[in-house]
């Protein structure tokens, strides 16, 4: 699903080039829920970008589902973004003046799908991380997992080829976290790949491979067994 | 153009508009001040014009008036100071070397410069008005209005010195009963009996003149005052495409040619141009009008790119949301147009409550000084004026809209996603 060979990232700051990425191998096949774990400034966001074609490598190849990420324009970029990843943040983002199910079917706007469409699928979304009832919320009156599922919801609706999740559990609390990893792998379990950055070991050891990031490299690439989240939810 | 017209667009953007509420009224206010000042002040501008206008329609535009005075420079034999006086052949000598002139009216009155009215009486009434001796031809010059079932002075009255009177409205209500049909009534003028043919409505306007006035036959006018071929002065009305400053001096120097007056007396001769008073004034009201729209244009202006400047800060403010948009697939052409059309929605909504609440001011302004004497009749704005205005909006919004969509576009959505 996700292969990149010999990526490299540097930043130029001023004078001084920061070499953030040196030179990473890996694949992720489908079906998986990998883990990138590392200490802050270890790439790992980094990677996440270019992995998200939110930034661009300088060097090195990336391919996505066969297809060559490469010299792509942004309007290019934003058309792949849409049809083959979704993405969870930290703080959640969603757009606090559109309600639950708006936020949702956001992704599927920009592929031109009608509007009853739109919200028919959205909303069948939301049921599946269980929010149809808060469908017509804002997010501020979501608590921090609530938002979080909006978010998984949302990141899904487009049934993209890739997840993407970047500290999906770094703003919330240990019990919140747990269900929302419940959740992450319960859509894994339905097949689907995802990627989660993390900082976290518990979370980490939800999933079912770690890649661990030091100073621009892979340190260690595990399969672990993995320990499901519903051990931790009542 | 699609996304111009699909109703997802629009709902993204009334839901940014509706989030900001406070934002969107004040950034309305802007333009509507504008397009108001613009609306309101062209109004007002085209007001005083018909005002004008109005108050100008009763007498040819290109008119001017000349008389007889006495001369101030010594000339072939004649020492300075004679007094001199218009004759009724003048007329036709300088209708015939003027062709720029189009009627020439010879007149006379007596009860306007000093001398005494005519005393009229009816029966147990009577009063003092002016009389006038004219011509038919003074109707060309000067529109009088006459009431039904009456006329002007004509051709006939003239040669045959009919005693025959046009009288004035107040001077039938002070002469007639109110029930009484005042035509074909006898009125007597200093003594001699006049039968009157009709009555003229009084209006303001062009010079002297009032409600009161009474118009005999020019020729009747000579033998009931002894005036011969005297001329009190003479009306004119030069073609609508000459010059009234130049037909004016061609006048005084045939005149002065006629009269044997030094060419460069200035004296000799008096005239009031009301072609050049009048043009005067339309340039006053012409600027009034330029005035008006360069201010108003200049206010949309400011009006338009206030809208730009609050939209920047609001795209700052919302640099997230718009990497959240990226990020879920939004291309920077949406991006784009979602900030553009924003803008131009803003400005061409404000616009269109300025151009309603300018109109209504003007309506009632207009209703105000419906009766007062003030040359302010009907304030519109051409349509051509406010559709240019809108045109000016939408591109002009476009055009602003452009910067802070720029910005937005120019923000990374990695930027724009990292966390705090």
């Amino acid at each position: 699903m996700i292969e990149i060979k010999d990526l490299h990232k540097s930043y130029q700051m001023g004078s001084n080039s920061l070499h953030v990425l040196k030179g990473l191998n890996f694949k992720v096949s489908e079906g998986e829920l990998v883990a990138i774990m590392g200490s802050s400034g270890s790439g790992k966001s980094t990677l996440l970008n270019i992995l998200g074609m939110l930034d661009v490598a300088d060097d090195g190849e990336y391919i996505l589902d066969g297809v060559t990420i490469k010299n792509m324009n942004e309007t290019k970029a934003a058309q792949y973004r849409n049809k083959f990843l979704g993405f969870i943040f930290q703080s959640f983002n969603l757009i606090n003046y559109k309600t639950a199910l708006e936020n949702v079917a956001l992704p599927l706007y920009y592929q031109g799908m009608g509007r009853k469409a739109r919200q028919e699928k959205a909303l069948k979304y939301l049921e599946q991380v269980g929010l149809k009832e808060w469908s017509h919320h804002l997010p501020n009156e979501l608590s921090g997992g609530q938002k979080q599922r909006v978010a998984i919801a949302r990141a899904m609706v487009t049934e993209p080829k890739v997840l993407l999740a970047d500290e999906l559990t770094g703003a919330l609390d240990s019990k919140t976290s747990y269900e929302v990893m419940d959740l992450l792998q319960t859509i894994n379990d339905l097949g689907n790949t995802i990627l989660v950055v993390t900082h976290e070991e518990d979370i980490a050891h939800m999933c079912k491979r770690i890649v661990h990031l030091r100073d621009g490299i892979i340190v260690k690439d595990e399969k672990i067994k993995q320990v499901r989240a519903s051990e931790y939810v009542q | 153009m699609r996304l111009l017209f699909d109703r997802n667009t629009w709902q993204e953007i009334f839901g940014s508009i509706r989030k900001n509420k406070i934002r969107t009224i004040i950034t309305v206010i802007g333009v509507l001040w504008g397009i108001f000042v613009y609306i309101a002040l062209s109004g007002a501008a085209k007001g005083m014009d018909n005002g004008f206008e109005r108050s100008f329609e009763n007498i040819a535009m290109n008119s001017l008036f000349a008389w007889a005075q006495s001369t101030s420079i010594p000339y072939e034999g004649f020492k300075t100071g004679r007094s001199l006086q218009l004759k009724l052949n003048d007329a036709t000598v300088i209708q015939n070397r003027i062709p720029e002139i189009q009627y020439i009216a010879p007149r006379n009155v007596r009860g306007v410069f000093g001398d005494a009215p005519g005393a009229i009486v009816r029966g147990t009434k009577s009063g003092s008005y002016a009389v006038y001796g004219d011509f038919p031809v003074f109707t060309s010059i000067a529109t009088k209005e006459i009431y039904d079932n009456g006329r002007f002075i004509n051709e006939a009255d003239i040669e045959q010195s009919r005693k025959v009177a046009v009288i004035g409205e107040r001077t039938q209500q002070e002469l007639f009963e109110k029930d009484e049909d005042p035509i074909g009534g006898y009125i007597r003028i200093d003594n001699i009996y006049f039968q009157v043919v009709g009555v003229h409505k009084f209006t303001q306007g062009g010079g002297f003149g009032g409600d009161g006035d009474i118009h005999i036959p020019f020729s009747t006018y000579k033998k009931l005052y002894n005036t011969g071929e005297n001329v009190g002065w003479f009306s004119i009305a030069a073609y609508d495409d000459a010059d009234v400053v130049q037909v004016e001096k061609d006048v005084k120097s045939v005149l002065k040619g006629i009269h044997r007056v030094h060419p460069d007396d200035e004296r000799a001769f008096g005239s009031f141009n009301l072609g050049e008073i009048f043009n005067r004034i339309m340039g006053f009201s012409k600027g009034l009008t330029f005035i008006s729209l360069i201010v108003g244009v200049a206010t949309i202006l400011a009006g338009i790119i206030g809208i730009g400047a609050i939209l920047l800060i609001s795209v700052k403010e919302r640099t997230k949301e718009l990497g959240v948009r990226r990020a879920l697939g939004a291309t920077p052409r949406e991006i784009r147009s979602l900030i553009i059309l924003e803008c131009v929605f803003l400005t061409v909504i404000s616009g269109v409550m300025g151009i309603i609440l300018g109109a209504a001011v003007l309506n009632v302004v207009s209703n105000a000084t419906q009766d007062i004497d003030f040359p302010y009749t009907n304030p519109t704005v051409p349509i051509p004026l406010v559709l240019g205005a809108m045109a000016l909006m939408v591109i002009m919004g476009t055009l602003i809209g452009m910067i802070p969509a720029q910005r937005a576009v120019s923000i990374r959505p990695i930027d724009a996603l990292r966390e705090e």
